[in-house]
């Protein structure tokens, strides 16, 4: 008689039906860990809105948004800080898009593969420069050697319409090289890696029998490009972007070190200014009390909810694309 | 005859215009990656220059940082640099496990159902929380209640690490061969077994690669930690008590000093802190190539 090969020789009993306990609790662990994410999310949602509830309810609506920012005379209005957070991180995508989009279609398009490494490594290392050395940097170095520069543009454009307004000096003759625009450039660094690396992969999802297809048609390479890799990839870039901005928005020791830490609102991008994440790093060593620092814990949740809903708006397109994508694949 | 006569296919070369726009828009993207490489060269060349003239040995090891004041040649780094070593590294311990635990609910446990793509969305949500959230969080639930340590900045820094390193195993897990798991079930072994076993060794390159540049990243962040350590200029060996310091803060504060030692102080810290980030890297680059047995 054949032996069953569901009991191998010398096992006393039948296959269990129960799992091992060791399984069991395996499962249970990986499923804690993952739930940790959830429960991490949720806990940052709560303990700090609690802890800064005090402002909300005290400033309310019109004195969250109001300009006044006067810690010693409990005005606690974030309007400013909001303004600056915005018009960096703006700077830093009109500055960073082009440069991450050149660099990324160099690496898809243009430099064969084993030449791309090189390129990839300097993206690597930008990447891992810390936030604090580039605060270092760009405070030290790069704000005195802008300063010039920034005074030679501003007199160049001023009385200019628009031009004159942005880049012109303020009130005759007063540009600084801590400004926004600086804040701008800096962060505009440390997000391209990111972006760059995001719209690379969206690039060489390209399917290379179109792109043979535009080549046969006899494009050039330009022609190739924007006939063929643009399209295709153009939603999946602006969620790169997206990703990019949120990046910016958050971005906290660097734009602390270099943007002049001045409440301001100016269309003016050469005057020093101040951002959300900088008034909390630099003004929390002073907020031991009450509703200050019920204010800088609220800013932080107003940064929480935006950089959130950037990201979810970022994957929302990311995701219909792909969808779109595979359907007419 | 027919009524169409076909348009005559032209083959030759692309007209002048074309060919210079063409070549306009390649030099166009070369010129993107020189302005990627300038400010590069430029903030490397500077730390190293800077940061050179300021190490020591004595400045890497003494463990009193002198006040602002005293110039760079007094004390030195040694307490930052311990800290450093030791507030990531607990992070390290307490973010890597949970997070290749989580990737492994979302990958072999998980599959398509709704909790699993549940949790991996609201990991690639939190990937994007910025990092000084992340020290206002641990400041609201742990410093408030227990006071500033090191452990306070080990739990905001794995607290950013955790998606990064939930991320990167995930993207690991999913080139296992399912083959591989199929002949493992084959033999009678469990899932549990399985995994620990079969899937986890064949995907240990990229997920230790990956690992270690969630350290390198976290080793930099300094906005989570002047929330959570409350930067001091004495070592502090106990991480579960009292306030600690670490390079990334000390570069902060000593940064904006109007004297020259302290700035001084500031550069050799970046520069030692871009070591410690890079050194990080490279290994990780090692790891991958030398176990790249799965490559996409």
């Amino acid at each position: 008689m054949q032996a069953d090969p569901a009991t191998p020789a010398g096992s006393a009993s039948h296959l269990s039906p129960r799992r091992p306990f060791g399984d069991r609790a395996f499962q249970v662990l990986a499923l804690a860990s993952g739930l940790l994410v959830l429960v991490i999310l949720v806990l940052i949602a709560i303990t700090m809105s609690q802890q800064s509830t005090q402002w909300f309810t005290t400033a309310g609506w019109s004195g969250i948004f109001s300009i006044d920012w006067d810690p010693a005379n409990n005005k606690f209005g974030a309007l400013t800080f909001v303004y600056g957070t915005v018009i960096t991180s703006v700077i830093a995508i009109v500055v960073a898009y082009p440069v991450s989009m050149g660099v990324s279609l160099l690496l898809t398009e243009v430099v064969p593969r084993r030449w791309s490494q090189p390129i990839v490594y300097v993206i690597d290392l930008l990447a891992v420069v810390p936030s604090v050395v580039w605060g270092l940097w760009g405070f030290l170095v790069l704000n005195p050697w802008l300063q010039t520069i920034y005074a030679h543009v501003a007199s160049a454009v001023n009385g200019i319409w628009i031009l004159g307004n942005l880049f012109g000096p303020l009130n005759g003759n007063y540009v600084s090289g801590e400004s926004f625009f600086t804040a701008g450039l800096v962060l505009a660094i440390m997000i391209t890696p990111i972006v760059t690396s995001l719209s690379r992969e969206v690039m060489a999802t390209v399917p290379s029998t179109d792109k043979e297809g535009a080549y046969a048609l006899g494009a050039t390479r330009w022609e190739m490009i924007r006939g063929v890799v643009w399209p295709h990839s153009q939603v999946g870039i602006v969620g790169a972007t997206l990703l990019g901005l949120g990046r910016a928005m958050g971005e906290t020791i660097a734009v602390a070190l270099v943007v002049g830490a001045s409440p301001t609102i100016s269309s003016h991008l050469f005057v020093p200014g101040y951002t959300m994440p900088a008034v909390i790093a630099l003004q929390f060593g002073e907020a031991t009390v009450g509703e200050f620092r019920a204010a800088l814990i609220g800013m932080g949740v107003l940064l929480f909810a935006l950089t959130i809903i950037v990201n979810l708006s970022a994957r929302g397109v990311v995701g219909r694309n792909a969808r779109r994508m595979r359907g007419t694949a | 005859m027919t009524a169409t006569t076909p348009h005559q296919v032209d083959l030759r070369e692309p007209s002048g215009w074309r060919r210079a726009k063409n070549q306009f828009a390649t030099g166009a993207m070369w010129f993107t990656f020189l302005c990627l490489l300038v400010p590069l060269g430029f903030v490397l060349v500077t730390v190293i220059a800077k940061g050179a003239s300021a190490i020591s040995w004595q400045f890497l090891t003494n463990g009193t940082i002198p006040p602002n004041i005293l110039p760079a040649n007094v004390g030195g780094m040694g307490a930052a640099v311990i800290g450093t070593l030791e507030i990531t590294g607990f992070a390290a311990v307490m973010a890597i496990p949970l997070g290749i635990l989580g990737a492994v609910y979302i990958n072999e446990y998980g599959g398509n159902r709704p909790l699993s793509r549940l949790i991996s969305f609201l990991s690639d949500v939190m990937t994007g929380v910025p990092s000084i959230v992340m020290g206002l969080f641990v400041f609201t639930i742990w410093v408030l209640h227990f006071g500033y340590s090191g452990l306070a900045g080990s739990f905001s820094l794995a607290c950013l690490m955790l998606p990064i390193v939930i991320r990167s195993s995930y993207e690991m897990l999913r080139l296992v061969p399912n083959h591989l798991r199929e002949a493992s079930y084959a033999l009678g072994a469990t899932k549990a077994r399985v995994t620990l076993t079969v899937v986890l060794p064949t995907a240990v390159g990229g997920i230790v690669s990956g690992a270690l540049l969630a350290i390198a990243r976290a080793a930099g962040e300094t906005a989570p930690l002047i929330f959570t350590i409350l930067t001091v200029e004495a070592t502090n060996p106990d991480l579960f008590h009292g306030a600690d310091t670490a390079l990334s803060t000390q570069i902060f504060t000593n940064a904006t000093q109007p004297y020259t030692g302290a700035t001084d102080r500031a550069w050799g810290s970046a520069l030692t802190l871009i070591a410690i980030a890079f050194i990080l890297m490279i290994v990780a680059r090692l790891v991958t190539a030398r176990f790249n047995r799965y490559p996409r």
